[in-house]
C-alpha cells in the first residue's frame, strides 16, 4: 500500500478519494445491504423459538420509592401466566475480572435490571411472563405492589440549594475517587445562598465544585484581553430514541444461554452478559446480526437483557421481551444536559487569551458520567486556549439514567463555546471564519492539563485549518456573508462551527480464514450498527491481500461462529482500530500464504507475492491458488491451520482460532503498531438559516460539513456519518428534548411526537459534505473514525447562524424553538430561564 | 365461531361498552400501566371481551393467506407474528415513525394502526413482496443498494414502501417533493441526505423500469 509522505501541514491539500488504492476510498455496496432492502435482515424481535413466551415490564410510577411488598398470587393463578421476576431474583453487584486480568470492584451504586428502590419514574421493578402479551397485561393489573415514596429531586441546580432534597439517601454529588479505584462515591453538597446570588443577575451560580484542573496563567490571559465575555449557557438532556427498542429474546439449551438483542459490540457483549448474569462466558451464545441504532446507548447491549434470560431459565422456555416506545424512552438512556458558565478572554484578532469554564452536569439516577470531563478536554483541544481552568460538579437526580451519546461531552462543549466565539467575532468586528482560524488546533495539538509527568496530551495530527479553508470555499462563505440579511419579515444568518471528537483506539485483533473454496473469510466481532464500519474496515485487509472484494466474505453477529476480539462500534473508534487490526492480520495472512507456497513449491517466502487469490513467485513462475494454499495449510497443520495460535492475540481470539482449526489457512494477529498521540477527528461545519421574526419559525436552508478524518475508506458511508451525525447535532439545536414535571418527578414527553427528533422536512434537502483525505501519520491505513466528531458542529453551526440573524440576546440554552425567538426578539433579551432543567 | 355469531357478539358488546372494554379494544393514547397499551396486540383469548379470533383470508404479496386474527389485531402484528413477514418493523406502534409502512392497494399505510380485518379484500404488499420471484430487486431496492442508502436500516423497509407508493403518484419528483413523499417516516440515524439520494435514484430507476 502506498504511504503518503507528510509535508508541512500548511502545504497539504485535499487528496482525491481512493488515490493509490484499488478498494480503499472507492464506493461499494456493503455485504449486509441486500438483506436489509429485502426485509431478510433479522433484528432481535424477528427471531422466534418454539414455545416462546412473552414478558412485560412493570415500571415504577414514582421517581424515587421503595418497593415494600409484591403480591402476585392472583396473577400467578391466571391461566397462561407462567411466572414473574422480582428484583430479589436479579443477580446483584459483583466484582469481575476483565479480559486483561484486572479485577474491577463492584460498584454498589450501579444499576440492576429490576430495582427494589427505583431511582426514577419508569424504572423497571417487576417482569411478568405469560403465553402472550395480553395475558401479561391482564396479570399486571392483578399484582399488588406496595411502594413507599422517598424524597426526590429532578433538577441538578435545585439539588445544590440549601435545604433541598437529595436524589439518593447517601447524597447528591458524585465525587471522584483517586485512581485506580473505579468505585463511585457520593457526597452531600449544598451551596450557600450567597453562592446563588449570581442567579438573580442571570448568571450561573458557582459554588464548590469537587473536580478541577487548570494550566497556563489565567489572570494574565484575562488581563491582556481586548474583550472578556462571561456567558451562561445550558444544553438539554436528549434521549437516544434508537428506532429499534432494546427488545431481547433468550432461551437456554444444553446449559448455554442463547441471547438475541441489539448491541454495538458482538464480542464485548458476551463478558457483559456473563457479568450481569453471574455465569461463565463460555456458556453464553450471543446473536446480534443487525442493530437498530445505538448512538452509545447499546455499547454492550442493555442491562435489561438479563430479564428474559432469567425468566427463560426459571420457566424453562424461550422468552421474548418486547420493549415498547414508552419503555424505550425510560430505559433507553440519554445525553446529560450541562449548565455552563464560561468566561473567555479574546485578543483584538479574536485569539483566545484565557478560558475559565464552570459546569454543572446532570448525572441522572445511576452513577457519574464523563460528559463534564470530556467537555473540558474537547474545549481545550478545539479552541487551544493558552490558559484554561475547568471546574465541574456532577449532580445525581431522579431522572432517567444517562449514558454516552454520540460525542459525549464534546457535543456540549461545542454547543457551549461556539456561541461565545460568534458573539466575540461580532463585538471585535472579525469575520467568523477568521476568528476560528486563529484559534484552530494544528498538527500534534496539545490539550488538557499536564499529566502526572508534567507533559500535556496531544493528538496524532490535525488539519482542521485546511478543512475550514476548503469548507469555507465550497460553502461560498464570503458570498453568503455579503448578501443582504433581511427581506421583509425574513432574516437570514450564516454560521460556522469547529467540531471534533475522539477518532480511534488501538490493540484489537483480526482473524482471516483462507478456505479450500478459494474464499477470503473475514471474521469480525464488531457490532453491526449501520455505520457499515464493520464491513468497511476489511477493505484494508483485502487491499493488502490484493484480493477482489467479490471473493471476501464477512462473518459477523453470532459468537458461536468464533469471532475475534474486536472493538465495539462506539466512540468513533472502529475505522481506526479495526483497519489497524485488519492491516495486521492481512500482513500475517500474506506471510503465512508465502510460507505455505515456499514449503509446497520450493524457495523462500520472500520469493513469493500475493495477488488475485494466488500466491506465486515474483515475476511469474510457480504458484498456487488460495484454495490450494488452504488445502496445503490444513496438511501442514500447526500455526497454518489454526491448531496453533499466534500467541500475541487476545484470549477471546485464541478460543476462536481454535474453533476454526482445520478449516483452511487460519491467520490471526493483533494491532501493535506504534501510536504516539491520541486520535481525534475534526470538522468545520457551516449552516445557513432563515427565520421569520413575525412567527419565530425558522428553517435550516443549507448545511455543509468538511471533515479531517484521515484516509477516507468508504466515501458513501463517511458521508452518512458526516451528515447523519450533523443532523443528530442539529436536533439539539432545533427542538429535540424531554420534559419532566419537577413537582411530581414525572416524564411528560416519552414519545416521538413529544420529544421531537428531526424529520426529513427539518433539514435542508441538499446538504453537502467533503473530506480532506489526508492520511493520519500514526496509523498504517491513515484512517480515523467520524461517528461523533460532527455532532457538536451540527448543533453549533445552527445556533451560530441563528445568532447571526437575530443577535446575541435571544437564547441562553438549546433547543431554540419558535417561542424562544418570538418572545426574546420582542423583549430584546433571552426570555427562557437557562437554569431550569428538563423544560 | 361462525361469522354471524361473531356479529351478534359484536352487537352485544357495543350496547354494553365500558371504559374497560374500550381500553381493551382500541389504541390507548398514553399508558396507564406500561403493558396496558399492548393488550390489543396479543394473540387470541376467547374468554376476553373482544378478543375472539376468526379465520380470514388476506391477500399478501400476491398470495392468499388464511390466518386467524383477533378483531383488535393490527396488520403489523398479523404480518410479523402470524405470517412470518418480519421485514415490517415496529418502531413505535402508534403511527409516529413509519417503520411498519406497507402498501394496501398500492397506498402506503402504517400497518401498526390498521386493523387486520379491515384489509380482507385488499391487496397488501410488504417489503418481502417487492423483489421479483427470481430475486431481481425492485427499482427502489436496487437504488438503495447502489447509493449505500440508510444506516441501521430499522426504518428502511418502511421508507422503501412509502417511496414505492409515492412514486406511483408522482414518478418524477423534485428532491423537495420526494422528501415530502417520505416525510411520514422517521430515521433515527438521521441519514436523510443519503436516503434522499437513494430515493431520487429510485425515481429514476422506476421511470426506466
Amino acid at each position: 500500500m502506498p504511504a503518503v509522505e507528510l509535508t508541512k501541514a500548511e502545504s497539504l491539500k485535499p487528496i482525491p478519494f481512493g488515490t493509490g488504492y484499488k478498494l480503499i476510498g472507492h464506493d461499494f455496496s456493503t455485504n449486509d445491504l441486500v438483506a436489509k432492502v429485502t426485509g431478510a435482515s433479522r433484528y432481535a424481535e424477528d427471531f422466534r423459538a418454539e414455545g416462546m413466551l412473552f414478558c412485560r415490564l412493570v415500571l415504577s410510577p414514582m421517581p424515587h420509592a421503595r418497593v415494600k411488598r409484591i403480591n402476585a398470587d392472583k396473577a400467578l393463578a391466571m391461566p397462561g401466566v407462567k411466572g414473574i421476576l422480582t428484583p430479589s431474583e436479579v443477580p446483584g453487584h459483583a466484582n469481575y475480572v476483565n479480559d486483561n486480568g484486572t479485577m474491577i470492584k463492584a460498584d454498589r451504586f450501579s444499576e440492576l435490571a429490576l430495582a427494589d428502590e427505583p431511582m426514577y419514574q419508569g424504572e423497571p421493578i417487576l417482569a411478568v411472563a405469560a403465553v402472550d402479551e395480553l395475558t401479561c397485561a391482564e396479570a399486571i393489573e392483578k399484582i399488588e405492589i406496595e411502594m413507599e415514596p422517598l424524597p426526590f429531586n429532578t433538577d441538578p441546580l435545585d439539588s445544590l440549594r440549601p435545604g433541598s432534597a437529595n436524589a439518593r439517601e447517601e447524597g447528591n454529588v458524585w465525587v471522584p475517587n483517586p485512581p485506580p479505584s473505579r468505585e463511585s462515591q457520593l457526597a452531600a453538597v449544598k451551596w450557600t445562598d450567597e453562592d446563588f446570588a449570581a442567579e438573580r443577575e442571570g448568571k450561573l451560580p458557582m459554588g464548590h465544585a469537587p473536580e478541577e484542573w487548570s494550566y497556563g496563567d489565567l489572570d494574565a490571559g484575562f488581563k491582556n484581553a481586548a474583550l472578556v465575555l462571561d456567558e451562561t449557557f445550558s444544553t438539554e438532556d436528549v434521549s437516544h430514541q434508537c428506532l429499534e427498542p432494546r427488545t431481547t429474546m433468550a432461551f437456554w439449551q444444553n446449559g448455554k444461554l442463547y441471547l438475541y438483542t441489539g448491541t454495538q459490540s458482538t464480542m464485548q457483549t458476551v463478558p457483559a452478559i456473563a457479568r450481569w448474569m453471574h455465569m461463565p462466558e463460555d456458556k453464553v451464545v450471543f446473536i446480534s446480526e443487525y442493530t437498530g441504532g445505538g448512538f452509545g446507548s447499546k455499547i454492550t447491549g442493555a442491562l435489561t437483557l438479563v430479564i428474559p434470560a432469567l425468566l427463560s431459565k426459571k420457566l424453562n422456555a424461550p422468552v421474548m421481551m418486547r420493549v415498547s416506545r414508552e419503555e424505550e424512552h425510560f430505559i433507553g438512556r440519554a445525553r446529560p444536559g450541562i449548565r455552563a458558565r464560561t468566561k473567555v478572554g479574546f485578543a483584538k484578532d479574536g485569539r483566545i487569551t484565557a478560558l475559565d469554564m464552570f459546569l454543572v452536569s446532570d448525572a441522572g439516577s445511576y452513577g457519574s458520567n464523563g460528559d463534564g470531563g470530556a467537555c473540558g478536554q474537547i474545549t481545550s483541544l478545539l479552541y487551544q486556549p493558552p490558559a484554561m481552568r475547568w471546574r465541574n460538579i456532577t449532580v445525581a437526580t431522579n431522572t432517567l439514567p444517562r449514558s454516552a451519546q454520540s460525542a459525549p461531552g464534546g457535543m456540549q462543549a461545542i454547543a457551549i463555546i461556539e456561541p461565545i466565539l460568534s458573539k466575540a467575532a461580532r463585538k471585535l468586528g472579525v469575520d467568523q471564519v477568521a476568528l476560528r482560524r486563529v484559534n484552530c488546533p494544528e498538527g500534534k495539538a496539545q490539550y488538557g492539563p499536564p499529566g502526572p509527568g508534567g507533559k500535556r496530551a496531544y493528538v496524532t495530527s490535525c488539519y482542521l485549518k485546511q478543512a475550514l479553508d476548503e469548507g469555507a470555499k465550497q460553502f461560498n462563505w464570503s458570498a453568503r456573508v455579503a448578501r443582504p440579511k433581511q427581506s421583509g419579515t425574513k432574516v437570514r444568518g450564516v454560521g460556522v462551527a469547529l467540531s471534533c471528537y475522539h477518532g480511534g483506539t488501538t490493540g484489537f485483533d483480526g482473524l482471516i480464514v483462507i478456505t479450500p473454496e478459494n474464499r477470503v473469510r473475514v471474521y469480525t466481532g464488531i457490532g453491526n450498527l449501520g455505520t457499515e464500519a464493520f464491513v468497511d474496515v476489511h477493505r484494508a485487509a483485502a487491499e493488502i491481500l490484493n484480493a477482489p472484494w467479490s471473493a471476501v466474505d464477512i462473518v459477523w453477529g453470532d459468537t458461536s461462529k468464533n469471532l475475534p476480539y474486536s472493538c465495539h462500534s462506539g466512540g468513533s473508534q472502529t475505522i481506526h482500530a479495526m483497519t489497524r487490526a485488519g492491516h495486521a492480520v492481512a500482513l500475517e495472512c500474506a506471510q503465512r500464504l508465502k510460507e505455505v507456497a515456499a514449503k509446497s513449491l520450493g524457495g523462500q517466502p520472500v520469493d513469493y507475492e500475493v495477488a488475485n487469490l494466488r500466491v506465486a513467485r515474483k515475476g511469474g513462475g510457480a504458484g498456487m491458488s488460495f484454495a490450494e494454499a488452504a488445502k496445503a495449510a490444513i496438511k501442514l497443520g500447526g500455526i497454518y491451520d489454526g491448531h496453533d495460535v499466534n500467541p500475541a492475540v487476545n484470549m477471546y481470539t485464541k478460543h476462536s482460532v481454535a474453533g476454526h482449526a482445520g478449516e483452511g489457512l487460519v491467520a490471526s494477529a493483533t494491532d501493535n503498531y506504534p501510536h504516539d498521540g491520541d486520535s481525534f477527528s475534526f470538522l468545520a461545519c457551516f449552516a445557513e438559516v432563515e427565520t421569520d421574526v413575525e412567527t419565530g419559525k425558522y428553517h435550516i436552508t443549507d448545511y455543509m460539513g468538511y471533515a479531517d478524518v484521515g484516509t477516507v475508506i468508504h466515501p458513501a458511508a463517511l458521508g452518512g456519518q458526516v451528515l447523519g451525525r450533523s443532523v443528530l447535532g442539529m436536533a439539539h439545536a432545533i427542538g429535540q428534548k424531554w420534559v419532566i414535571d419537577p413537582q411530581y418527578g414525572i416524564t411528560v414527553a416519552e414519545r416521538f411526537y413529544t420529544n421531537k427528533p428531526p424529520t426529513i422536512l427539518d433539514v435542508p434537502v441538499d446538504m453537502k459534505w467533503n473530506a480532506l483525505n489526508i492520511p493520519d501519520p500514526e496509523t498504517p491505513v491513515g484512517a480515523r473514525g467520524c461517528g461523533e466528531p460532527p455532532v457538536g458542529g451540527g448543533c453549533a453551526a445552527i445556533t451560530n447562524a441563528l445568532a447571526e440573524a437575530l443577535g446575541d440576546n435571544i437564547f441562553q440554552r438549546v433547543p431554540v424553538n419558535a417561542d424562544t425567538i418570538l418572545t426574546s426578539y420582542e423583549a430584546g433579551r433571552p426570555m427562557q430561564n437557562p437554569f431550569l432543567a428538563h423544560i | 365461531m361462525s361469522e354471524s355469531d361473531d356479529l351478534k357478539q359484536n352487537d352485544g358488546a357495543t350496547k354494553t361498552v365500558t371504559r374497560r372494554n374500550f381500553i381493551l379494544g382500541v389504541i390507548a393514547g398514553g399508558a396507564v400501566v406500561s403493558a396496558a397499551s399492548y393488550r390489543f396486540l396479543a394473540p387470541s383469548r376467547r374468554q376476553l371481551p373482544g378478543a375472539g379470533e376468526r379465520l380470514i383470508t388476506l391477500y399478501v404479496n400476491g398470495k392468499s393467506r388464511r390466518v386467524d386474527v383477533m378483531k383488535q389485531e393490527t396488520l403489523a402484528w398479523t404480518l410479523r407474528y402470524k405470517l412470518g413477514l418480519t421485514g415490517t418493523k415496529l418502531g413505535c406502534d402508534r403511527a409516529e415513525c413509519g417503520s411498519c409502512t406497507v402498501l394496501i392497494d398500492d397506498v402506503p399505510y402504517y400497518s401498526c394502526s390498521v386493523l387486520t380485518h379491515t384489509v380482507r379484500n385488499r391487496q397488501v404488499t410488504t417489503i418481502e413482496g417487492l423483489a421479483a420471484a427470481d430475486g431481481k430487486l425492485h427499482p427502489v431496492q436496487q437504488a438503495v443498494v447502489d447509493e449505500q442508502g440508510f444506516q441501521c436500516a430499522y426504518c428502511m423497509t418502511g421508507f422503501i414502501m412509502s417511496a414505492v407508493g409515492f412514486l406511483k403518484t408522482n414518478p418524477n419528483p423534485t428532491r423537495a417533493e420526494m422528501a415530502q413523499g417520505v416525510s411520514g417516516n422517521l430515521c433515527r440515524c438521521q441519514d436523510y441526505s443519503k436516503i434522499l439520494d437513494s430515493m431520487m435514484r429510485a425515481a429514476e430507476y422506476t421511470r426506466r423500469a
